[in-house]
């Protein structure tokens, strides 16, 4: 096989897989080192060195990948991740409604204190209940974190299943990347990085 | 110029818990006619059948977003006055830019607190 025709195989291989398979690639290189007789120059046994190498590589990294069972992340860890966190979502909405439920109670005594003539004691409890609404709302937020997270477990997911597919001479359709407004839905930003409500009040107003 | 708290406020949210939330501090501060919706789609069913004052609103929703919502109401001739606080954990420049471009009256972060939630709603009903 002259050179011309080996990269029109490799290039016929790339258009074929988005990721060529290993034992594709042990395949070009055993065609490679057909190619390869009688006397070698430095050049071709430089080649020739290097191209065993890679079969090599490619050899103990497929038997890495099937020693560390890397199924196992797609089959238990993931899924289990993914479940102790829906749980997680479930029970702090639980205890977040638990926490409301005893707000508007105490929203009703402000009311009838108000009412009854101790407007100060009323509104000293209405203060204290808006306080509690506020800090309830991070059930909001932690669910939105968690559903990041749940995405990243799931891209990983994804990868490994590339990786599987790979070594196993299947290739599973590349992941689609955000287009559109949903480039904008980002969800919580992390406390260091994200605008406040000063700069994002400023940033509105210099609309106007 | 009075607001008129007897008015009808749609707040929509897909967090049952949020919902919840708004629904109390908007009571605190004597806004009792608040209706709910979980997306974008119910949101803009009940303003079409209903008479509202004021929309109180999360982006990230499925299957329209809070954004959709917004444009879909600036596009509606009869809605298109409305006042609309978009309410979102979206803190990004580009969502912000976005928000006003399709004519949003406020936007607050969250997590927010009362205060802020009145101070808007105040500014967009014509205080301050």
């Amino acid at each position: 096989m002259d050179n011309a025709a080996r990269h029109n195989r490799l290039n016929l291989l790339r258009q074929r897989y988005h990721i060529a398979s290993t034992d594709l690639v042990i395949d070009v290189v055993d065609a490679i080192l057909s190619t390869m007789h009688g006397d070698l120059s430095a050049s071709e046994a430089g080649l020739l060195a290097e191209i065993e190498d890679l079969a090599r590589t490619i050899a103990t990294a497929k038997a890495e990948i099937s020693a560390l069972r890397v199924d196992d992340i797609m089959t238990n860890h993931i899924p289990s991740a993914t479940d102790e966190l829906d749980a997680i979502v479930a029970h702090t909405a639980a205890a977040t409604d638990s926490i409301l439920e005893v707000c508007e109670t105490l929203d009703g005594v402000a009311a009838t204190l108000s009412r009854d003539g101790d407007a100060a004691g009323g509104g000293q409890l209405h203060e204290a209940t808006s306080r509690i609404y506020e800090a309830c709302s991070f059930q909001d937020i932690t669910g939105q974190r968690i559903s990041k997270v749940v995405a990243t477990l799931k891209a990983i997911d994804q990868k490994v299943a590339t990786i599987m597919a790979t070594f196993n001479g299947r290739v599973e359709p590349r992941a689609t990347s955000a287009e559109g407004e949903a480039v904008l839905l980002n969800g919580p930003q992390l406390p260091a990085l994200a605008m406040d409500q000063t700069d994002i009040d400023e940033l509105l107003a210099s609309f106007d | 110029m009075t607001i008129d708290k007897a008015m009808n406020v749609l707040i929509v949210d897909d967090y049952k818990t949020m919902l919840r939330i708004i629904r109390n501090l908007l009571k605190q501060i004597d806004f009792n006619n608040v209706e709910e919706a979980t997306d974008g789609a119910e949101a803009l069913a009940k303003l079409r059948s209903g008479s509202f004052g004021l929309v109180i609103s999360d982006w990230n929703m499925q299957p329209m977003t809070g954004l959709q919502l917004l444009q879909e109401v600036r596009a509606d001739g009869r809605l298109r006055g409305t006042p609309f606080i978009m309410v979102t954990a979206e803190s990004k420049a580009e969502n912000v830019v976005a928000a006003k471009q399709a004519g949003v009256s406020k936007y607050i972060v969250k997590p927010f607190n009362a205060e802020t939630l009145r101070e808007k709603i105040e500014k967009v009903l014509g205080h301050g």
